[in-house]
């Protein structure tokens, strides 16, 4: 197992943001976090980064105990985070923001590794606007650079939050698309929030549901499609 | 030159060095703020501990170039002491926490210097080879003055360099606008705040070696250039190194010209103008479109 939460138990001052989640991830596998607005799905991926400081449960990432490190160790242990605001460095250039992720600051020559070219060949239109300030870049564009930073420090999990939200239809097609072949291309494993419960679906081999703080279901795509009471429950407004 | 147009002009540059200085101090304040979000109200103290510091070294090897190398290492190395001991275990608590933290500091650096050297002044000599002074078109004007505007630009590019040429320097420029993303990306932030930290109080230390045989070393030389720095920092914007440069310049020359001109409401001319940029800047004149 590559990543394995239990009990996992989160508060913002005096609220209970995350009462005993647990969920796993498996080496290679897309799995999607669902819910509505507000349930804890983002404070879930902070908590796993370190960026909130979970009160009691563990955080285990191949087999090694990252449960409230900060997060630049929870990053070297092989977590990338791609966050829900995207995020960039607005007053730092495309190439700038790609090198900012590559952790050490010096990129490894190792085979199969990624690099600026690599992720270029992926996002084209980053090769494109490699000298721009990330400020100028369109909403798809930010999420793309965002995505590719992540992967410059070569993660062996993306947790990526919100990817498709506030981005045009064709826009959501091709970031779908983008996950799907980093996933099947290179085996990165993903961990996925998404209020876009189609593309999620189309992309996860399995799927947690969370209600208000808690994960209420869990199951494959086939086993939740069988189940409209769940669905309705979970992720009907 | 007529006395009169030379008058001008000594004043201009005599504005362009305080000025100079102003940036030195006012550049750590900002940089700090800009990155950290905390208001190091000991900034000043460091600035007053390193020209004690440069008047101790020189005592002790009659060096003065040796001084202003060393006085405003060891007074950054004090700030960096300073951030890891007693700023990193706040974090997370608050602005009150570091406010009253700071202030501390700074009653604790000025108590400590009083204690150490005395309260009376220490004068400093300028070294031997920038005493006296240049004359060029009918004007004298102090080497040593210049030599602070040289030092400052130095410094200055030094800055520039090291936080547009360089990968450290592009992490500093990304933390100050999303450190928690930074940190996110695998990069030690509180390593790095400690490294900032104390560069900012650095920039302090060798403003405060560079004025000390200027206006000798005595305990108030904290309050005087602490306010002058934060009003500078606050019309610039918090975390504007561009801002704090050109507000540092423009204050330098109206405290030179109003001492000349107005000289009884010279020291009040930065309050009002503060006063004034608050209410149509509120985020100061480059708070929120820093790092074009």
């Amino acid at each position: 197992m590559l990543l394995e939460v239990q009990n996992l138990n989160t508060y913002y001052v005096t609220s209970h943001v995350l009462q005993n989640v647990s969920l796993n991830v498996n080496e290679g596998e897309v799995v999607a976090l669902l819910g509505r607005n507000g349930m804890g799905k983002s404070t879930t991926l902070k908590s796993i980064m370190g960026l909130v400081k979970p009160k009691s449960g563990t955080v285990t990432f191949q087999g090694k105990n990252v449960t409230g490190l900060p997060p630049f160790r929870v990053a070297k242990a092989g977590i990338a985070y791609v966050p829900e605001e995207r995020r960039i460095f607005p007053q730092l250039s495309v190439m700038d923001n790609l090198e900012m992720g590559i952790k050490g600051g010096k990129q490894s020559t190792k085979e199969g590794i990624w690099t600026v070219e690599r992720i270029f060949n992926h996002f084209p239109i980053l090769k494109e606007r490699a000298k721009q300030q990330g400020r100028y870049l369109s909403g798809g564009e930010q999420q793309m650079l965002t995505i590719g930073r992540a992967l410059m420090g070569n993660p062996s999990l993306l947790l990526v939050d919100e990817p498709t939200e506030g981005l045009a239809p064709l826009m959501v097609r091709e970031v779908r698309d983008i996950l799907e072949n980093i996933n099947k291309d290179t085996g990165v494993s993903i961990l996925l929030v998404e209020h876009n419960v189609k593309v999620a679906m189309s992309l996860a081999n399995r799927i947690y549901l969370m209600g208000k703080a808690h994960i209420g279901f869990s199951g494959s795509k086939d086993e939740l499609e069988a189940n409209p009471e769940v669905r309705a429950k979970y992720l009907e407004v | 030159m007529d006395p009169t147009t030379a008058m001008y002009v000594s004043q201009g540059i005599h504005g362009l060095a305080y000025g100079m200085i102003l940036f030195l101090v006012a550049s750590g304040v900002s940089l700090i703020i800009g990155m950290m979000h905390i208001f190091n109200l000991a900034h000043a103290g460091f600035f007053m501990l390193s020209a004690y510091f440069t008047y101790q070294f020189v005592a002790w090897t009659g060096n003065f170039w040796l001084a202003l190398l060393l006085a405003p290492i060891a007074t950054g190395f004090c700030g960096m002491l300073m951030e890891r001991f007693l700023l990193r275990p706040l974090r997370g608590s608050g602005v009150i926490g570091d406010l009253i933290l700071t202030v501390g500091v700074a009653l604790c650096i000025d108590a400590l210097v009083k204690v150490i050297w005395g309260t009376a002044n220490k004068p400093l000599s300028k070294p031997p080879l920038l005493q006296g002074m240049v004359h060029f078109a009918g004007l004298d004007y102090p080497y040593y003055r210049l030599f602070v505007i040289g030092l400052a630009v130095v410094v200055l590019l030094i800055m520039a360099l090291l936080l547009y040429k360089t990968r450290i320097g592009k992490i500093v420029r990304a933390a100050v606008s999303d450190n928690d993303m930074v940190n996110a990306l695998g990069i030690n932030i509180p390593l790095l705040f400690t490294f900032v930290f104390g560069v900012g109080i650095w920039l302090a230390g060798v403003a405060g070696a560079a004025i000390a045989p200027i206006l000798s070393v005595f305990p108030g030389l904290a309050l005087q250039m602490g306010m002058d720095a934060f009003i500078v920092v606050a019309v610039a914007g918090f975390g504007s190194l561009r801002g704090a440069f050109m507000v540092s310049i423009l204050f330098g020359l109206m405290n030179s010209y109003g001492v000349q001109f107005i000289s009884q409401l010279a020291p009040l001319s930065m309050f009002i103008f503060m006063a004034i940029v608050m209410i149509f800047f509120p985020h100061g004149f480059f708070g929120e479109s820093e790092e074009e």
